[in-house]
């Protein structure tokens, strides 16, 4: 056994964190923080400059040929900056399907200019009557000659003010079985009959709800078969809960060390001093391990050649759900002053705790919510039978 | 990075597997609750060689890595085997350190399986060694008062304990001690031990969860209620689905702390008991789900899993509660991260 990720991998870690240290400057992150939108050009841009759009990509497409275990000390890295990577991560997802299943057509159109940091492109799986339950989805798609007209709502469509697409499940057939009538499609925003709405959260991030009124486009921009979509989404959703889940919890844990082991500013006494608050960070070191343990251990399953698809729920949900509990422990534990809010100067902390608190919410959602991994992980890994 | 263990530990992991099949079914385990210590299963141990695996090759032992003993601990745990393995390897490795003439005689009569030697895990209180592992079987113990590091040999007269779970324990009036030794290394050789022994019994806890659990999922997979078996119940499923993954969290740290001995030495102390607070926890939220969801049958004495949920409470409560290891654990890494380690 061996718990070091390995000399390649700590050597592209080291990469991401020269990147960062000259690329995610005070300035994007302020802009993040303001605007709530986790996507800066300028960092995006970078990134393709540097061929780090799509690492793990083969050579000859554009990538580095990297592995699982070095892409995780790439993103473990980016995570644990805090920076803005919404953009990058959902474009990665959707290009890794096109580059699966895509036609040639559509290859040639998307790849290379998405490689060259040109655009960006969001997700479109919710609906307002739709979450968890994926396949539900009724935004319709209905063919007209060479093309489809489509119609419908999507919700969370993160990044969709900044992107030049949405990657689309909709439904081709109603008759059919409800996931037998899905197909996937990449569709254009500024085409026309796109609207985008914004949609303010708890955590401050930006997202929309996108309204689609007859928006026409020609069939190349449809990934997969016809009312085959459902068979798309299994990849897009296991490319969705793959990768680092530690950053925000270190993030955490490296604030509240900081603030443990300086003198309180009121009557100079050091947090670290009280038992309670050294367990509390005990148990946060607890966590944070095993949540960079179980995300590591769907990456090595990858490079093993396996799919780590009960790994990567375990991962999803242990981190998420472990945010959550730490970031309330340490509000807790700063009494009165807890509540002072992220971005207010006498918030303790900068108000880390506070604002991961509202943060953890959302984790506790997006990818899959914690109730669907632990489906997955009850029938796929437990063997039980499929929960009511 | 490699989470398989070698072919050697596949060996190892599997040779004490089918001893624990044979020496230690539940008929055993149940057998021995009075005392929590199977003589036979013992003297099976230490034939195939559980205590003398722990020791340097220079001193006649296998010279394991902790990471073995771990892989050990684990098997020993699933079948919640009535036996001082654990407290016998700290002991041995303890022993190792020390280069005092009766450091060294107590661990050749030890090794030759002559007399066995048990760890304390605190420090005496009112003159008293308080709730020793081992300590109604051992004939020898070695214990931390006030900078010094001493020996005690055992008489007969011990009363046996009786606790949540059957542990050999025993409360043990200090008398006629021989130093071993004091000042820093003392000091350092006991805490040393004491996260050895947080190391193994954390990998021991992670067999215990995981058998509990395959206990409990059959359990849910064949008991029918409003028509359809349990398990299909998000209620029953979804509690199950968490302490699979706690205790998928806790087998990775606890090997990953035991690998450290060797591999991370500085993170060795942090990883200790980073993993003895969480594997404490996941094992006894594994055995109270697959205790719950037995519904009565699980409050009955007859079924097995009360055995799990027991020990569970009882073994890593001779340390501490995790409130108190968490702390320490955060102490051992404020360290750390202050010299720049």
């Amino acid at each position: 056994m061996d718990f070091r990720l390995g000399e390649s991998s700590e050597a592209f870690r080291a990469e991401a964190k020269a990147f960062l240290d000259e690329h995610f400057t005070e300035d994007v992150e302020r802009m993040m923080h303001e605007t709530g939108i986790h996507h800066s050009w300028d960092l995006h841009r970078a990134l393709a400059d540097q061929g780090l759009l799509a690492p793990s990509w083969p050579e000859e497409f554009g990538g580095q040929g990297k592995g699982h275990l070095e892409m995780i000390a790439f993103h473990e890295e980016f995570q644990r900056a805090g920076a803005p990577t919404y953009g990058q991560g959902t474009t990665a997802i959707v290009l890794g399907i096109i580059l699966a299943l895509g036609s040639d057509e559509l290859k040639k159109m998307i790849i290379p200019p998405a490689l060259r940091g040109e655009f960006i492109v969001s997700l479109g799986f919710t609906e307002p009557e739709s979450g968890s339950d994926v396949a539900a989805a009724q935004t319709r798609a209905v063919r007209d000659g060479d093309e489809w007209v489509i119609n419908g709502q999507k919700m969370f469509t993160t990044s969709a003010q900044d992107a030049k697409y949405v990657f689309m499940l909709t439904r081709t057939n109603p008759d059919a079985p409800k996931h037998r009538g899905l197909t996937t499609f990449l569709v254009p925003i500024d085409g026309g009959g796109v609207e985008v709405q914004p949609v303010q959260t708890i955590s401050g991030e930006r997202t929309n709800i996108t309204f689609y009124s007859d928006v026409r486009i020609p069939d190349v921009m449809r990934i997969g078969e016809v009312d085959k979509g459902w068979d798309v989404m299994g990849l897009g959703l296991t490319l969705e809960r793959s990768g680092a889940h530690d950053g925000h919890t270190i993030r955490l844990q490296r604030a509240m060390e900081a603030w443990a082991t300086t003198p309180n500013e009121i009557d100079g006494t050091l947090p670290a001093d009280d038992e309670r608050t050294l367990a509390k960070l005990g148990r946060m070191a607890a966590e944070a391990e095993v949540t960079t343990l179980l995300a590591r251990r769907s990456a090595w399953v990858a490079d093993q050649g396996g799919r780590p698809g009960v790994e990567g729920s375990m991962a999803k949900l242990f981190s998420s759900e472990a945010l959550l509990r730490q970031s309330r422990d340490f509000v807790n534990l700063m009494g009165p002053d807890g509540i002072r809010s992220f971005g207010d100067p006498t918030a303790p902390a900068k108000g880390e705790a506070e604002y991961a608190l509202r943060f953890a919410l959302g984790t506790t959602t997006y990818g899959g919510t914690s109730e669907i991994q632990r489906d997955i992980v009850a029938r796929n890994g437990l063997g039980l039978p499929r929960a009511r | 990075m490699d989470l398989n263990p070698s072919d050697e530990q596949v060996q190892l992991v599997e040779a004490f597997e089918a001893l624990y099949a044979k020496e230690s079914p539940s008929e055993r385990v149940r057998s021995a609750e009075a005392t929590g210590f199977d003589a036979d299963l013992w003297s099976t141990l230490i034939e195939t060689g559980a205590v003398s695996m722990a020791a340097d090759e220079a001193a006649g032992g296998w010279g394991a890595t902790l990471l073995d003993l771990a892989l050990v601990a684990e098997q020993h745990g699933r079948a919640l085997g009535s036996a001082p393995i654990i407290d016998a390897q700290v002991a041995v490795r303890l022993l190792g350190r020390l280069d005092s003439g009766a450091a060294k005689d107590l661990l050749v009569g030890h090794l030759a399986g002559e007399r066995l030697v048990s760890v304390a895990l605190h420090p005496p209180i009112g003159g008293v060694l308080r709730m020793v592992p081992a300590g109604a079987v051992a004939d020898s113990v070695i214990f931390f008062d006030v900078g010094e590091l001493f020996a005690m040999d055992l008489g007969a007269e011990r009363a046996q304990l009786r606790t949540t779970g059957a542990m050999p324990v025993a409360d043990l009036p200090v008398a006629g001690a021989t130093s071993l030794a004091s000042g820093a290394v003392a000091s350092e050789v006991f805490e040393r031990a004491r996260d050895e022994w947080m190391a193994l019994t954390a990998n021991a806890l992670v067999g215990l969860a995981n058998r509990a659990l395959e206990i409990g999922v059959e359990y849910v997979k064949e008991r029918h209620a409003f028509g359809t078996p349990i398990g299909s119940f998000q209620a029953v499923a979804h509690g199950l689905a968490n302490a699979r993954t706690s205790a998928d969290g806790a087998m990775l740290l606890s090997r990953e702390a035991a690998w450290a001995a060797d591999e991370d030495p500085e993170r060795f102390s942090e990883l200790a008991r980073l993993a003895f607070g969480f594997a404490t926890e996941a094992a006894r939220e594994a055995s109270y789900a697959s205790e719950h969801y037995h519904g009565g049958y699980g409050f009955m004495a007859e079924y097995d899993i009360q055995l799990y949920w027991r020990r569970a409470h009882a073994w890593p409560a001779l340390m501490a509660e995790p409130d108190v290891i968490f702390a320490s654990a955060e102490r051992a890494r404020l360290d750390r991260l202050k010299k720049g380690a």
